[in-house]
């Protein structure tokens, strides 16, 4: 039975207006001015290149200058003092560090990529990257929220609750919006998915661990699985009645959210079960070595997700926060996510699924050119474990499918990695695009709060035409 | 339809003939404010408005004088009497798409009835009207009408009867006891109440009911959380550290007595934003300045920007003000004049500058008991640590002083020295940290000339130098062992029993200068500024020193000619009980919110707050005695005149009560009420009750510890907010964020709302706690107990129907545990009187049924 199916035969006994209401309420508005909350899927603005979105959310500041953006320049600066000018006083950071990796160019389009990601750069003529972002912030909290919910303030809906706002949910048994955690140092990450001022249904539901994947999706002991549906019988009986008594169009919504829950009860643990997948797929994905299950498991629900239709799956790893020990920590971030990433990407294409689908990978900053050798007051650093400061200036990610173009790299930093000297691409420019590539113009994507209209881009952001396939 | 740029909410009203309907429908005269203002506000002034940097082709028309002035190309925008001849019309209603206004790609064409209503507008004289709410409120008489005595009711018959539309019966009483009740103290009526109420026949029941809860202490707590969602309270600094603020809870007690006791608005007002300059201030007026407190705190290291964090809680308590006294969207204006409303980035800074001279503060608020303790300890180790200190303090003082000017130094030459700058950072961010205290507040101590420090504030500093000060002079530091020494006075000030604190602000002596911060950013200051009211409010009159204070401030706000103030808050206070306000945009009363649905009675209710000495309580008695509040709830949607159009299918002509979703905290005090859980100690810390382990990981720098007995059971205003990772059960029912203020929560109705209600152990618990006192308080009758459970849940008697349909599920239930006795043992381990496992089992099955109701969760 499909969702219109249900909700017309729950609002069958109840005469039209429920199910006018209910089905009609995409297009309708509250008393406030806002579209009223449905879960149903919406049409977009214009015709959509990607119908999901896969955001890998590598937190604490990937240093570019050592994964995306090869700066062979700087070999002649190493362990001098950064030319003068170049510095901003606010960014405290000691002299040049170079980058000990090796860059090569990868696929038929010659991307060049670092050592430590060889099996991302397998797919570089997949990847659109973008060596010209810039932020406005060079601290983890307020940098992490702009990427995330397009303003430095807590309390604004993530990019996940705009697309699910804007489009709703296709998904009949998940909520559209999921969020899954790999690595340490996992706090914020609720603010950094959450709805902010949109009603709940937008927010980002995170799957746990294996034990208890949703919040409250596990009957309380003592119930089993008839007990639960003679729960949900009576209450629907009740409800029901309370709906003919009063007229509370609500009641319709009520119900349905409650069907849902057990729907999601009965299908969360199944989307969750990898047992079912080949021993190829768990091994492309890492699932078989210590160092990748974690993210690889997260790659592959990822896939699982979006096939089901879940319109948003977001993963956190976390912390690319390298102030010190840089080289030694980058070798450990991009083992445990390198392999799993680029198997995600590679999973989507075999099956037809990277053209619906954008994936992004990218951290909330990139790194100084400078080494970090003071970590703290008065104790030198030791030779070896220098750490990179953060640095918003300039940085890059790489973005895939939906839309955008393969073996391609936009924009270009001057020779320290330091400033874009070329297509800078904002925050709120990306985010202007990923709308736009899921069918969502980023002006008209609105929603009356605190007395104005608030949107993830503020009152800026401008669609990088450069990169649209 | 995806959603678009949103529309006003009067735009929904079209076609009802209510206030913003357009004219040429109505066939009235065209007013300013009601007609034309929605559509230039809308569709024109972001290029044609008040902001001087936005405004294109050096068009105003939001200014009258300047609308009719000749153009430069010669001709007018606007002239009077002449649409025809008026280059308004003529860009309008051009086809030329050069030519048109607004431009296509703006995607805000004027319709056909817009143009129109221009058109008409221009023709009678073009005359403009100030912004409603920035008049004074007149006092306004209610209508006479046959049958109602109520003002209220007056004024909400006399709009009804226009359109033909019946007001809706009386409530059912026990919809009513429970909706008062709800409503007035955010707990249900329990079972004694109810039949109380309903076999009270005197004529003025209803009256003695709502006495009962305007005196009863949990009023106080109900209205509490309306206000804390104002000053966006919280438990810890937010943003990545998210440390706790463990006294921040002693602002929240005060503006639980605050409501309880009835402090008049006047004064709650005054004492919250400048508590701390009135006059030989208490402890008590000190702290209702935690009011300015609940901004949070950046303590993370790693290029932090001291002077950011402080310049965004300023400009928060700033926008705070603007949004809870004056409901207008102040924080536009922080970057640029106000795009509709005649707010300037002038005005903005002005008001800033009030708060820009505050610093945070934490102070002595011993509570009873504690000072004798400590006061006897605390002159011991008063001499002591002199004892300690005196071989060194010549030595220490002088390092101190070179410490000091050096960190003052740090703070004008960011950058310039790695290791100072790094000490510098230390101060500005772990002051106090952990412990909610003023973050900046070391630094104001430096700046501080020492003659002037509090005695307090002298041994605050050294402790804080002979722990961090090591910078100044490592080999020194080393030498005189100052680590030791600095341990040994921390042991020794462990033996002194502690007083209490609580946040509170303080007035620096030289304020800094406040210069506007050109497009928001404060590294690129403007003009500057002294503090001021924006200039199109009625002007602030100081009554001490040439500069105005905090404390004029809040005079003003609270004085008598104030046209927002006594609005916003009776729109907020009608918001509450109706489920929407007279303006709907509670949150903006300037030119773009929306209009008042029933302006006669925001005004009467406006002019009647100040009248009633300020009585919070004496307005909601108002509002919860008319009848207007006391009507049926069920839908009327189907409402028709012509028997085929929706009337109002929002209510906004009030002729039904709404029903309402309880809030986050609510559902909780609800369920632990009705499941005879509740622990109903008014007052007091925090909280943390128990929440699953996956989430009390989840703040790895905070964990939350659960807490053990009787606080588990403490109403939701208690809870912690720990605002990184809230409680995750006010999370899933709209719990709103707790950094600016919130005027109007979400109702949001979701799956994982289902889930938590129904598998959530805490909600298990409950309907644990109801089965059992139904099943104790009941004798073995199945019919009399499902009663009992129903009245105890809903304040009502069940159909037949629904009792029916609940005796089915106990019947089958019953039977269903008889074949699993292991699953009944784990649902109800002792079994109830009289009540076989299996049957104890299938109640407490049957009792979160009930408590999963929408119903249950909504105040009907």
């Amino acid at each position: 039975m499909s969702r219109r199916e249900f909700l017309a035969r729950q609002a069958g006994g109840i005469g039209g207006i429920a199910l006018a209401q209910l089905l009609g309420s995409a297009g309708t508005a509250s008393a406030d001015g806002n579209p009223a909350s449905s879960l149903l899927s919406r049409s977009p603005h214009h015709p959509p290149r990607a119908k999901n979105v896969i955001f890998l959310f590598m937190a604490g500041g990937p240093s570019h200058l050592d994964l995306l953006d090869p700066k062979p320049q700087m070999r002649q600066w190493d362990g001098k003092p950064a030319p003068e000018g170049m510095v901003d006083p606010t960014i405290m950071a000691g002299s040049v560090m170079a980058s000990p990796r090796v860059f090569t160019r990868r696929g038929r389009s010659g991307v060049e990529f670092s050592d430590l990601l060889p099996h991302t750069g397998a797919l570089a003529d997949d990847l659109c990257v973008i060596r010209s972002l810039h932020t406005d912030s060079g601290n983890h909290d307020p940098a992490q929220l702009l990427f995330n919910c397009g303003t430095q303030l807590f309390g604004h809906p993530s990019l996940g609750s705009w697309v699910n706002y804007g489009l709703g949910s296709p998904s009949e048994d998940m909520p559209g919006y999921v969020v899954l955690n790999s690595g340490k140092d996992v706090e914020a990450r609720s603010a950094l998915a959450g709805n902010g001022f949109l009603p709940s249904t937008y927010r980002g539901v995170t799957v746990r661990t294996a034990d208890d994947p949703i919040l409250f999706l596990k009957n309380p002991p003592g119930i089993g699985e008839a007990a639960q549906r003679a729960r949900l019988d009576t209450l629907r009986d009740l409800n029901r009645l309370h709906l003919e008594s009063t007229g509370d169009q609500e009641i319709v919504s009520r119900i349905e959210a409650y069907e849902m829950a057990f729907r999601m009860q009965a299908a969360a643990p199944d989307l969750l079960d990898l047992s079912g997948e080949s021993a190829a797929t768990r091994a492309g994905y890492g699932l078989d070595q210590e160092d990748t299950r974690a993210f690889g498991t997260n790659c592959l629900l990822a896939r699982r997700l979006v096939e089901s239709g879940v319109r948003f799956v977001q993963l956190f790893h976390s912390t690319w926060d390298d102030h010190k020990k840089l080289d030694q920590n980058l070798k450990r971030n991009c083992l445990m996510t390198d392999q799993p990433a680029a198997a995600l990407v590679r999973d989507l294409k075999q099956r037809g699924l990277l053209d619906d689908t954008l994936v992004i990978w990218a951290g909330e900053f990139g790194r100084t050119p400078m080494a970090e050798d003071h970590f703290d007051v008065g104790r030198p650093v030791k030779p070896g474990e220098e750490g990179r400061d953060h640095h918003p200036f300039a940085f890059s990610i790489w973005m895939a499918g939906g839309g955008v173009k393969g073996g391609h790299v936009h924009g270009r930093t001057d020779d320290f990695g330091y400033h874009v000297v070329e297509d800078g691409v904002h925050i709120h420019d990306l985010h202007a695009t990923i709308l736009h590539l899921v069918g969502l113009h980023h002006e008209q994507l609105t929603h009356r709060h605190a007395g104005r209209d608030f949107r993830l881009t503020d009152v800026a952001g401008r669609v990088v035409r450069g990169i649209l396939a | 339809m995806p959603p678009r740029a949103t529309f006003p909410s009067l735009c929904i009203l079209a076609g009802l003939g209510l206030a913003g309907s357009p004219a040429s429908l109505a066939g009235d005269e065209i007013r300013f404010n009601r007609d034309v203002l929605p559509i230039f506000a809308e569709h024109c002034y972001t290029c044609h408005g008040p902001d001087k940097a936005g405004r294109k082709a050096n068009l105003q028309l939001d200014r009258r004088e300047e609308a009719l002035a000749e153009r430069k190309s010669g001709g007018h925008a606007i002239l009077p009497g002449e649409a025809g001849e008026s280059l308004l019309m003529q860009r309008i209603g051009s086809g030329d798409p050069d030519e048109v206004m607004p431009p296509p790609e703006s995607g805000q064409q004027l319709t056909a009835d817009q143009i129109e209503t221009l058109r008409r507008w221009i023709d009678a004289g073009a005359d403009y009207e100030p912004h409603w709410s920035f008049v004074p409120p007149d006092p306004v008489a209610p209508p006479k009408i046959a049958g109602a005595a109520h003002p209220v009711d007056r004024f909400v018959l006399a709009r009804l009867e226009e359109e033909g539309i019946a007001p809706s019966p009386e409530a059912p009483r026990a919809t009513l006891i429970r909706r008062v009740t709800l409503d007035l103290t955010g707990l249900p009526p329990t079972r004694e109440e109810v039949d109380a109420f309903l076999e009270d026949t005197r004529p003025k029941a209803y009256d003695h009911l709502v006495d009962r809860l305007l005196a009863s202490p949990h009023f106080g707590e109900k209205w509490a959380r309306w206000w804390l969602d104002l000053a966006h309270y919280g438990d810890s600094d937010g943003i990545r550290l998210d440390n706790a603020r463990p006294d921040a809870w002693r602002f929240r007690e005060w503006v639980v007595d605050a409501l309880n006791d009835d402090l008049p608005f006047d004064q709650f007002t005054i004492r919250q934003l400048a508590g701390d300059l009135l006059a030989n201030a208490s402890v008590s007026q000190r702290l209702a300045t935690g009011f300015l407190r609940n901004t949070v705190s950046d303590r993370q290291t790693g290029n932090a920007d001291p002077e950011l964090g402080r310049v965004r809680q300023v400009v928060n308590r700033t926008s705070t003000v603007g949004a809870v006294w004056l409901g207008l969207t102040m924080e536009c204006a922080e970057c640029h004049d106000h795009k509709f409303d005649p707010v300037s980035q002038k005005d903005f800074f002005q008001l800033y500058a009030f708060f820009n001279g505050a610093e945070e503060m934490n102070i002595n608020a011993p509570l009873p008991g504690e000072m004798e303790k400590h006061r006897p300890a605390r002159r011991v180790y008063e001499r002591k640590r002199a004892e300690l200190i005196a071989p060194l303090a010549t030595r220490l003082d002088e390092m101190q002083a070179e410490w000091e000017e050096r960190m003052l130094w740090t703070e004008r030459n960011p950058g310039a020295d790695h290791a100072w700058g790094r000490a510098f950072e230390l101060l500005v961010t772990s002051w106090g940290r952990g412990r909610g205290e003023g973050q900046f507040e070391g630094l104001m101590i430096i700046k501080t000339p020492p003659g002037q420090r509090s005695a307090q504030q002298k041994e605050r500093l050294q402790d804080y130098f002979l722990k961090n000060g090591r910078v100044v002079a490592p080999e020194a530091f080393a030498k005189l062992k100052i680590v030791d020494l600095s341990k040994e006075l921390e042991t020794l000030a462990r033996e002194v029993p502690p007083l209490s604190r609580a946040q509170a602000m303080t007035q620096l002596p030289e304020p800094p200068v406040t210069r506007i911060h050109l497009r928001g950013d404060f590294r690129r200051p403007g003009e500057t500024v002294t503090p001021g009211t924006p200039a199109v409010l009625p002007p602030l009159k100081t009554e001490t020193s040439a500069t105005p204070t905090r404390l004029d401030l809040a005079k003003w706000l609270v004085s008598p000619n104030h046209p927002l103030t006594a609005r916003v808050t009776v729109n907020r206070l009608w918001q509450e009980l109706f489920g929407s306000g007279l303006v709907p945009t509670s949150d903006n009363l300037g030119t773009r919110g929306a209009t008042p649905t029933h302006p006669d009675l925001l005004d009467w209710l406006a002019t009647q707050f100040p009248e009633r000495g300020w009585s919070l309580k004496e307005v909601l008695r108002v509002m919860v005695t008319s009848d207007t509040y006391r009507q049926s709830s069920d839908d009327r949607s189907a409402l028709s005149s012509d028997g085929r159009t929706q009337q109002d299918p929002g209510n906004a002509l009030l002729a039904r009560q709404a029903k309402l979703r309880l809030s986050a905290e609510g559902v909780r005090d609800n369920a632990l009420a009705v499941g005879g859980l509740l622990n109903p100690t008014v007052g007091g810390p925090s909280v943390r009750p128990p929440q699953p382990e996956s989430v009390t990981r989840e703040n790895t720098r905070n964990p939350w510890k659960a807490d053990e007995g009787e606080a588990r059971y403490r109403r939701g205003l208690y809870t912690f907010i720990q605002r990184l990772t809230p409680f995750v059960q006010f999370a899933n029912f709209d719990l709103p964020g707790s950094t600016t203020a919130c005027s109007r929560r979400e109702r949001s109705n979701t799956p994982l709302q289902a889930l938590n209600l129904l598998n959530d152990p805490a909600f298990v618990e409950a309907a644990h706690g109801l089965a059992s006192r139904v099943c104790r308080e009941v004798e073995a009758d199945e019919s009399a107990r499902l009663e009992h459970a129903f009245v105890l849940a809903l304040a009502r008697r069940p159909s037949p129907e629904e009792a029916e349909r609940l005796g089915r599920h106990l019947r089958e239930q019953t039977a269903l545990f008889e074949t699993a006795p292991e699953a009944a043992d784990t649902l109800a381990p002792d079994p109830f009187p009289d009540t076989s496992a299996a049957a104890s089992a299938a109640w407490v099955t049957l009792a979160s049924v009930l408590m999963n109701l929408h119903e249950f969760i909504h105040r009907e």
